[in-house]
């Protein structure tokens, strides 16, 4: 939102896009302000006359035109993206998965965008080398356990890394002692038992040298000017420290993580993209609205809650409506310790009872006769 | 009268014995004579099943009387199912001698103020009662109903012991505000007969509900417990006994315990208790108070109706002899309706049923027909049959969007099906191949003046899913308008004549000799429409001040979901316009394809013997090309890709080399295929891709399963007259034939496999598709726009503050949102 189109959000009840659309068009157009501001009258004219009425029934429409469509989409559970072809979760499952609100997707994908001043493929593909997870066992050449000493030697492929590998060594190991001797880092077990040995030295191997937890792989792609470096796994809060990344447009498909690292509303906004992102892959239009209403009662309580049983739909008030969806019985007897009461207040409790349901038509309790003539 | 709230809780034995109409405690439930004993389970106190007789406690007759409930005093406490989590919950937080509350001083303004679950509190409890520093003992949970404290059992009359001392300040900090000895019955309360009616057989048997056959176990062993007791029985028969009453008071509460095992029928049928009734789609719930059986409602096979308007719906006169309207007489309508009422109800139009100003309804027959219609006056109510412009709601299943139900207008037809307008399909995803569909008659005034004004076809060609037409040109229509556009084809006064008046007899006919296809087109549309945008084949249209001057209409302009066209005279000229436009639009197109003639071939695929070739040489090239990259792949000397093993990389190559021939073979086609009926109809959008086209003349391609190719069937091979481990492009499900010159045995198993695999995917999909709507329904029903123009739930909780960030209903916008731009152009340059 700029500065000027939020001054000018005072003058009229526009929303800000029509608004800096109206500047735009008169800019282009060099429309006097008399003309300018006939158009804005015409703009809300029609603004008015295509805003929702009081009483319709957004929920309802908003699953079924989400629903709806998925009906046509494909059930197969994975996806090359792109050339470089990362594997990624889509269609069916990958839409579920989203509304599940599942604490870790299957895919965890990240996009990481560069500043402007590293914005080339030699900068790319340098931090994407150095964001990948690296194990002890990775960039190892040698690792042999000296029985004599009760000791396991390791020698580093890249003798630059022995720091690294000795660093890790020493924050990780507390009961056992580490000392550099040459070029090999020597690990000494208290123990005489080789079987323990072993054990320490499984250890080892799995431990991290390098990069950045949970990225298994990163890959460099080039997009329009930007070049953008894809990973596997996922670490947002890590990533956006490091100086290269562009904290700005940098983002993952997980949405718990974003939730802890940029806030709820970021959340939200991922859950909108991710979204229709995936109704889009499979060519089917469905209005952003819709995404955003699904989103936002998700996100509007200050967590992140699923749509489901767990989630929105077992947090209702009515007791006759979180029956009726599911675990019945569960409801009524949980009800009927708590002395709870059914205010008839949504939908579906006024279905049962056989009442009009507050919503559409039936929202609107008073009619006035009109002075008959 | 209006249910302004349903409160829960829990029945105290007085409450139960206050509502209760008999007292329950004989065993059988009839007498030799075939009448209900009194104080049996069938006991006329507890309401009337049978026609004719009259209620004992109320006097009402079936229907006026609801029923009443009984009451069984149980010879000993038994533990509510359902219930014993919480129990075994509160036997855990209070002493066990003392029945104190067992958190301490100090915890209690926690425990207080933030309202705590009752495992929070257990959590805080303390191993020694603070009031009576009783050492407290480890409980166990025995699923579903029993409790061991350290070694001993607890049985029910020592819990409701403990419970029945609890203090109500105790029971205040943990958040009851019933009795907890209330959760162990002492008296059952015996549902009305009303809810449990026997049928009676034809062969004058009668067979009991399967509640009553609960309840009949039920007081026997209930019977059987207190003789035992009263004749002083050793304890373990008492003990057995007791538990055998547990267990027929647990299975009638919930007959699917795990742990259980359920109460049978004797003929060995699994009985259908309490919480069997409520449960699951059938059950109460889901099944009769949210989904409601109807009258007025009838139901039969679609077939197409081109001629009738797209609002219409073609209904069977047998239908229409069924359905009724009921009509209140007045002065202005009153000859009318006796008319009717002298038809009869075998005569259409006629009425059924009569009904008099004192509420009493008259069946119309032959024989009082003028007796009923001369006694008629302002004050009667005619149910008259079902008419010519009657509005009736219309439905298919599944109702997946709010358009599988629109208003329509009564066409009464000869024969026995449902007539449907051809573009209506599209929003309740019909067709003609033994579809059945669903029409409901509204019997209101206010129910017709809503689906007026809300849910008429017309009112939803905008869907409110992409802001864009749901209804339009469908297959025909398109390739009919498209032929009619295409090129500057001539028509004759006499042809364009012909053509225009089979569709419209009003529109003016220019006074020329002859027309092209594009100015016939020009004459449906509004004079002052001006628009330009790309055809479904990618070129410029353009329409200027209502003459179509350049381009073709095809798919992209009057398609249903597509239109563009359609969506521009939706938005200016009304969607009663947009009725009649699509209405004549088809029209016409049918019109064209009826005179011009249209008729596919096979021979339109035939190929010239230079695209023969051309594709022989592709298919040698992929050939190649795959062969070498299997060459280096098994010597190991293949690129691997960045983060792929090197079977994957193999495979992404050959993937790609593949789709790259497939596309040049569509090209080659494109260009040497002629022009020909079949291509009209892919260029126009209306059937068909160019895909199709390459299948069936050129080549099928490679079939995949699962997105790879195909590999697995035999041992390291696809059939066993491969050799094990060949990776050549046969083995893998490359079919480099067309279906037209026919595939070899192996390409045709490989193409049965891919639809096999297709197969299943659509019927697994269905199935997740269906919960994850039910799931976004159940998350959203309750959200509404308020009159402050927020978005609520039903406990007024604001979800959104301005709907979808901007307030708009993409029902009533135009696709993209509005247009600024065109609206400026609209103020100033004319």
């Amino acid at each position: 939102m700029s500065e000027k189109s939020q001054t000018d959000y005072s003058k009229a009840e526009l929303p800000v896009r029509l608004i800096e659309e109206v500047d735009e068009v008169s800019r282009k157009m060099g429309l006097s302000k008399e003309k300018k501001d006939k158009l804005i009258e015409q703009i809300k004219k029609e603004y008015e006359k295509e805003s929702f009425e009081p009483g319709e029934s957004i929920g309802i429409i908003a699953a079924q035109s989400i629903s709806e469509p998925a009906t046509q989409m494909t059930m197969r559970t994975y996806h090359f993206a792109g050339i470089a072809g990362i594997r990624v979760t889509y269609g069916l499952p990958r839409l579920i998965e989203i509304f599940d609100a599942k604490k870790e997707p299957e895919t965890p994908m990240m996009t990481i965008y560069l500043k402007s001043e590293y914005n080339n493929a030699a900068e790319a593909a340098k931090l994407a080398e150095a964001l990948v997870e690296k194990d002890i066992m990775n960039i190892v050449k040698r690792i042999s356990l000296n029985l004599n000493e009760n000791s396991i030697e390791i020698e580093v492929v890249d003798k630059r890394r022995t720091d690294s590998v000795f660093k890790s060594l020493m924050d990780n190991l507390k009961n056992q002692t580490v000392k550099m001797k040459g070029e090999k880092v020597v690990v000494t077990v208290k123990t005489e038992d080789v079987k323990e040995l072993q054990k320490v030295k499984e250890k080892i191997l799995v431990l991290r040298v390098g990069g950045v937890e949970e990225i298994r792989n990163a890959l460099v792609r080039k997009e329009g000017d930007d070049w953008i470096i894809n990973t596997i796994g996922t670490n947002l809060s890590t990533v956006l420290k490091i100086k290269e990344v562009d904290e700005k447009k940098t983002y993952t498909n997980d949405i718990y993580e974003t939730a802890s690292a940029l806030g709820l509303e970021a959340a939200r906004s991922v859950i909108v993209r991710e979204a229709l992102k995936t109704m889009q892959e499979q060519a089917l239009d469905i209005d952003a609205r819709y995404v955003m209403l699904v989103a936002d009662i998700m996100t509007f309580d200050g967590e992140i809650s699923s749509i489901g049983r767990y989630g929105v739909a077992g947090a209702k008030t009515s007791v006759l409506a979180r029956a009726a969806f599911e675990e019945t019985i569960k409801h009524l007897v949980k009800a009927s310790i708590r002395n709870e009461v059914d205010k008839l207040q949504g939908v579906f409790e006024n279905v049962m009872v056989g009442q009009v349901v507050p919503a559409g038509t039936g929202m609107f309790d008073l009619i006035v006769r009109s002075e008959e003539e | 009268m209006k249910v302004d709230k349903i409160e829960f809780g829990i029945v105290s034995s007085e409450m139960i014995k206050n509502i209760s109409a008999a007292k329950i405690t004989k065993t059988e439930l009839y007498d030799h004579e075939g009448y209900p004993i009194e104080g049996g389970l069938m006991d006329p106190r507890l309401g009337v099943i049978d026609p004719g007789v009259r209620c004992r406690t109320c006097g009402g007759t079936v229907g006026e009387c609801h029923g009443h409930f009984g009451y069984l005093e149980l010879t000993r406490p038994i533990i509510h199912v359902h219930y014993s989590k919480i129990i075994f919950a509160l036997l855990k937080i209070f002493c066990r001698k003392c029945s104190r509350i067992l958190v301490e001083e100090k915890n209690m303004e926690a425990v207080k103020s933030k309202r705590l679950g009752f495992k929070e509190i257990v959590t805080l409890s303390k191993k020694k009662c603070p009031h009576c520093n009783t050492e407290v003992k480890k409980l166990k949970f025995i699923k579903p109903y029993t409790f061991v404290e350290g070694a001993d059992t607890l049985n029910a009359v020592q819990v409701r012991e403990r419970f029945e001392k609890i203090l109500i300040e105790d029971l205040k900090i943990v958040g009851l505000s019933t009795r907890p000895e209330w959760l162990i019955l002492t008296l059952l309360p015996i549902p009305p007969v009303t809810v449990r009616p026997s049928i009676t057989l034809e062969t004058g048997e009668r067979s009991e509900d399967d509640l009553t056959h609960k309840l009949v176990d039920i007081v026997r062993i209930n019977d059987r417990l207190k003789e035992n007791i009263d004749l002083g029985a050793p304890d373990f028969i008492i003990e057995d006994l007791w538990e055998l009453l547990q267990y027929h008071i647990s299975t009638y509460f919930d007959n699917e315990l795990s742990g259980v095992p359920p109460a049978r029928h004797r003929s060995g049928r699994i009985l259908k208790t309490l919480s069997q009734r409520l449960k699951t789609k059938e059950g109460r719930f889901r099944g009769n108070l949210a989904g409601k059986r109807v009258n007025f409602s009838a139901r039969t096979v679609i077939s197409p109706d081109p001629m009738i308007q797209i609002d219409d719906v073609g209904v069977p006169e047998t239908i229409a002899k069924e359905l009724t309207i009921p009509a209140r007489v007045n002065e202005k309508n009153m000859e009318e309706l006796k008319k009717t009422v002298l038809n009869g109800s075998d005569i259409w139009p006629g009425a059924n049923y009569v009904i008099r100003p004192d509420g009493r309804r008259k069946k119309i027959s032959e024989l009082n027909k003028e007796e009923i219609s001369n006694e008629i006056v302002p004050g009667y109510i005619v149910e008259r049959h079902l008419k010519n412009d009657d509005i009736v709601l219309f439905n298919r299943q599944p109702s997946l969007h709010r358009m599988s139900l629109m208003g329509h207008r009564v066409k009464v037809m000869p024969f026995k099906t449902f007539r449907l307008n051809l573009s209506t399909t599209t929003p309740y995803n019909a067709d003609f191949d033994g579809d059945e569909m669903n029409l409901h008659v509204p019997q209101t005034e206010e129910a017709r003046v809503e689906i007026e004004n809300l849910t008429m076809v017309p009112k939803n060609i905008r869907s409110p899913r992409f802001s864009g037409p749901i209804i339009g040109a469908i297959r025909d229509h398109i390739t009919g308008i498209y032929v009619l556009t295409k090129g500057e084809r001539k028509f004759s006064r006499k042809e364009f004549t012909q053509l225009v008046r089979s569709v419209d007899k009003d529109v003016e006919l220019p006074d020329k000799e002859s027309l092209t296809g594009k100015e016939i087109f020009s004459l449906f549309l509004p004079k002052d429409l001006s628009m330009e945008f790309k055809s479904n084949s990618g070129e410029l249209v353009v329409i200027e001040r209502g003459k179509l001057v350049k381009g073709v209409i095809d798919k992209a302009s009057v398609g249903s979901e597509t239109g563009k066209l359609l969506d521009k005279v939706e938005k200016f000229y009304g969607s009663e316009f947009a009725k009649k436009f699509i209405y004549n639009v088809t029209r016409l197109a049918i019109a064209v394809l009826t005179t011009a003639g249209f008729s596919v071939s096979i021979s339109d695929q035939d190929l010239t013997d230079k695209a023969r070739r051309d594709i022989k040489e592709i298919i040698e090239k992929i050939r190649k090309e795959v062969d070498d990259t299997n060459e280096q792949f098994e010597k190991g000397e293949l690129k691997v890709l960045v983060g792929r093993t090197p079977k994957e990389s193999l495979d992404h190559t050959v993937k790609t080399i593949l789709r790259n021939g497939l596309n040049e073979t569509q090209k080659v086609l494109e260009k040497e295929i002629k022009d020909n009926f079949t291509l009209d109809m892919v260029k126009s959008g209306a059937r068909g891709s160019l895909v199709n086209i390459v299948q069936t003349a050129a080549m099928v391609g490679q079939e995949m399963v699962m997105g790879e190719r195909i590999e697995k069937g035999y041992y390291q091979r696809t059939f066993p007259h491969f050799k094990p481990g060949t990776i050549s492009l046969e083995a893998t499900g490359f079919v480099s034939r067309g279906f037209k010159d026919g595939i070899t045995p192996f390409e045709f198993f490989f193409d049965a496999i891919n639809s096999r695999e297709s197969l299943m995917d659509k019927s697994l999909k269905t199935r997740h598709s269906g919960y994850m709507e039910r799931r976004l329904v159940g998350a959203l029903q309750d959200l509404k726009v308020e009159y402050d123009g927020t978005v609520r739930d039903s406990a007024n909780r604001i979800v959104q503050f301005l709907p979808g960030d901007d307030g708009m209903d993409p029902s009533k916008v135009q696709r993209g949102g509005i247009n600024v731009g065109e609206i400026a152009n609209r103020l100033f340059k004319s």
